[in-house]
């Protein structure tokens, strides 16, 4: 048995581990935990993981849609009344509201990360309170979540109103192809928000239904990185809707 | 932030933890957690594989009405009456479509994908259980939303599995396009959906889930077709579902996003400034990567099975991840070769000839290093091994015709003839399909705990080979003397009178050829109830599938994760006990 020679890798199973690409070797082998329940930190790093990856499928959506209004603007039409080619792309007025709501979404994502500091720590103290004997006084006195659940509500119910004041100026979807572009991107990004909504929500009930501490962490956790792209995203459709023309 | 927290994280593995952990992974009990809104990704798996089942006899039945009304036009047909030419047209879309998503993208990735991805890794599950579970979900409701555009007024669309616009676009541009068309985008659109959470699935469990000396590089090929598979859905679905997204819009919310001034039937339409094209280059981003999507998993079994019927070691294991990489990077850049004839910029398209040709290359290295490891080989023609032979000379012939239409002055001739139509045809349809086949006989044992009939397999192998090259092959000649695709009726034009004989053989090759998939399906279920017993490791392949029991537990190995020491292909090892060495054998680490 000593003579021959694996052919793909020979390398020492003790050094090379899957799951770190090389690194320390996942926490949940050999350390006598179960082979189905791995601790938090290998949950963690899963879930944003996982979220990383959704990310790029999201960002593939809004390439696309950037390539089309990119190549829509050079585009012209052909003008049955004067027979001939002409460009119709009409910049479309943004409404200034829309600069309100960027700085609402901007300061949802500190209180977001807020969020998560402060259910970190209620997960950490959880576990102090849990021994006899000890109680800790609950001294935070805003609920950060709570607080980024409303201003996130606030950001969508402003791109509504947005929307009516585009409609009432004239620019309603159908209206040129620049202002189609504006409901598009606006859309579909508050669609993809109200997800991140959604999720709080959930994070937020995690307590009522009987969620662990952690879980409701790493959903936290996952939807603050979540929200922060939103916002980035955000950021990025307005320089894009702004200034690309 | 993450590191000034992380401390306070690494202290919380709690009893509470543990103990809910554990119950979520426990065996679930009742019928309905356990066999339909089953989180066990082997469950999913099996759904997946019998979804795609359903979808492959809808396509095929639609495809034999097509062939039938190809030779006998004016035939009555028993409760379907005369088939019309736009209900040709209905054929030719709901045919592509069905087979196109919810079988070549459903059966290879999330059938096989899911059931073996976790086994193979050493994993207990997926990365997401629940969302795997969303995933099948939100596709078998595409699939019946699909279904459901047949039922509609209008019936289902006819704008053929691409959709182009404006045709696509435009509800009033024929009959199926009104709430059968609605329905196909919805449905299209649910599928990205269902596609996109399964790729990052897949992307997250193999590279955080695999088991502790399971290097990327040690892992079977299969594994890595499925991973680079599920990176190119990540990475196009989204941009079909962009596309859909502005299909819809242009249909009822009055855009022009796809559609210029147009004129149908007398009448203006409501929209103008829109360019056709826009889709045509969102589709196609989606569409080229599509085919790989469909065509890697069956490449990744195929060296599986080749080696291991071999009993040789994949010749060039690097060779062929690498090759997988560069094909699945190059399909991205070749979306153009779809639109040679849409009016290009001849530097465009001299640009994307040279890179579709280029495919070429990582491709013919696939070839010849199945051929490498065939060669010399102590080969065992094993039902499942004469499928992945079969794979390989679909996929040099089907696939020797690419380099020909990637040509732009060979394509325009050639565009939209039924060469196209033989071309994609072996390469995308029936090569995958033989990865399928070969993939349902290799795992059954481990699937079901029986072995398939071995007679009843072999005679489904050879009516299908030859059968199907009886269909595909005779396409080429036709589409080369002329015969244009989606014309519902040929057979009264002059210049294509000769091609009727042709035509005939085509179509009574293709009855034989599905007459011949009632052995398989025989086959299939008599032996998950009457089959021989499969013992655990059948095929005496090395593989982690083969190490735990048959069928295996709801964790997969039975609460520990088994440790990897040894790459893939160990067979024929000098000096071993045997003449293959399991990945998970700790006795081979001596000799280093």
């Amino acid at each position: 048995m000593a003579s021959y020679t694996p052919t793909v890798s020979i390398d020492d199973p003790a050094t090379t581990t899957g799951a770190n690409g090389g690194g320390s070797p996942p926490s949940w082998v050999g350390d006598g935990d179960d082979f189905n329940s791995p601790p938090f930190n290998a949950r963690l790093r899963r879930a944003r993981l996982g979220l990383f990856v959704g990310v790029v499928g999201i960002v593939m959506i809004f390439v696309s849609f950037t390539s089309a209004y990119i190549v829509r603007q050079g585009l012209p039409t052909f003008d049955s009344r004067t027979n001939s080619l002409v460009h119709d792309w009409v910049p479309v007025p943004l409404p200034r509201l829309l600069l309100v709501n960027t700085c609402v979404l901007l300061i949802s994502s500190f209180t977001i990360a807020l969020a998560r500091r402060q259910a970190a720590r209620n997960a950490a103290l959880t576990q102090v309170a849990s021994i006899p004997g000890v109680s800790i006084r609950g001294d935070e006195k805003i609920s950060w979540l709570a607080l980024t659940v409303v201003l996130g509500l606030t950001f969508l119910v402003g791109q509504g109103m947005a929307w009516r004041e585009l409609a009432a100026g004239g620019f309603y979807i159908s209206a040129t192809p620049s202002s189609s572009f504006v409901y598009l991107l606006t859309g579909m990004h508050g669609a993809h928000l109200l997800g991140g909504v959604v999720a709080l929500l959930i994070a937020g009930l995690a307590s009522l239904l009987h969620r662990p501490a952690q879980s409701q962490l790493i959903l936290l956790d996952v939807t603050g990185w979540y929200w922060h792209f939103m916002a980035v995203l955000w950021v990025y459709i307005l320089i894009l809707l702004e200034f690309v023309h | 932030m993450a590191g000034g927290t992380g401390g306070g994280e690494t202290i919380m593995a709690t009893r509470e933890f543990a103990a809910h952990e554990a119950h979520a992974h426990a065996a679930p009990q009742g019928f309905i957690r356990k066999w339909v809104f089953s989180l066990d990704h082997k469950v999913i798996g099996l759904q997946y594989y019998f979804l795609a089942l359903t979808a492959v006899f809808v396509g095929m039945f639609l495809s034999l009405l097509m062939r039938i009304h190809l030779i006998w036009p004016n035939i009555h047909l028993p409760l379907l009456g005369d088939i019309k030419p736009e209900t040709y047209l209905t054929l030719v879309t709901m045919h592509g479509t069905i087979m196109v998503f919810f079988v070549l993208t459903t059966a290879p990735q999330g059938g096989f994908g899911n059931y073996f991805l976790p086994i193979q890794i050493g994993a207990a599950d997926m990365a997401f259980p629940v969302l795997n579970m969303l995933s099948f979900w939100v596709t078998a409701l595409a699939f019946i939303v699909m279904l459901g555009a047949f039922f509609v007024t209008g019936g289902a669309p006819l704008h053929g599995w691409t959709g182009y616009p404006p045709l696509s676009a435009v509800p009033t541009a024929g009959p199926g396009e009104g709430a059968g068309a609605d329905l196909w985008i919805i449905s299209i659109a649910l599928f990205c959906i269902g596609a996109l959470m399964s790729a990052l699935n897949f992307i997250t469990t193999t590279l955080d889930m695999r088991t502790k000396g399971m290097s990327m590089m040690r892992m079977p090929l299969t594994c890595w077709a499925w991973f680079i598979t599920a990176i190119l859905g990540l990475l196009a679905f989204g941009v079909l579902f962009s596309a859909g997204i502005l299909l819809l819009l242009d249909r009822n919310a009055g855009t022009s996003f796809y559609v210029p001034l147009t004129v149908f039937s007398g009448q203006v339409v409501a929209h103008k400034g829109g360019s056709p094209l826009l889709w045509q280059h969102l589709f196609w981003f989606f569409g080229h990567p599509e085919v790989y999507i469909a065509i890697l998993p069956a490449m990744g079994l195929c060296s599986q099975l080749v080696s291991v019927f071999s009993r040789k070691p994949i010749f060039g294991y690097k060779a062929m991840v690498y090759a997988m990489l560069s094909i699945g990077l190059l399909g991205f850049m070749v979306w153009g070769h779809h639109m040679f004839m849409s009016g290009m910029s001849p530097y465009s398209a001299f640009a994307f000839s040279i890179m579709t040709m280029a495919i070429g290359v990582p491709s013919a290295i696939k070839t010849f290093n199945w051929l490498g490891t065939l060669w010399g080989g102590r080969i065992r023609l094993a039902s499942p091994m004469l499928f992945a032979i079969g794979f390989v000379s679909l996929f040099v012939s089907g696939g020797i015709s690419g380099p020909f239409l990637a040509q732009p002055t060979l394509d325009i001739p050639l565009h939209d003839t039924a060469f196209v139509t033989g071309h994609f045809h072996l390469i995308m349809g029936v090569a995958s399909i033989f990865g399928i086949f070969a993939a349902t006989y290799y795992w059954f044992p481990k699937m079901f705990g029986r072995m398939m009939n071995e007679s009843l397999a072999r005679l489904h192998f050879w009516f299908t080979f030859v059968g199907t090259y009886c269909i595909f092959m005779p396409m080429h000649y036709a589409g080369m003397a002329g015969q244009p695709r989606r014309y519902s009726q040929f057979t009264e034009l002059h210049y294509l009178e000769k091609l009727i004989p042709l035509n005939t053989f085509i179509t009574f090759a293709a009855f034989v050829t599905i007459a011949a998939q009632c052995f398989f399906v025989f086959n299939l279920f008599w032996s998950m109830k009457y089959g021989k017993k499969a013992s655990d490791n059948p095929w005496e392949a090395t593989t982690l599938e083969w190490t735990t029991a048959t069928p295996p537990p709801h964790d997969n190995f039975g609460g520990r994760a088994p440790t990897v020491y040894n790459g893939p292909y160990e067979y024929s090892v000098p000096g071993a006990p045997r003449d293959y060495v399991m990945q998970s054998d700790p006795t081979t680490v001596a000799a280093h």
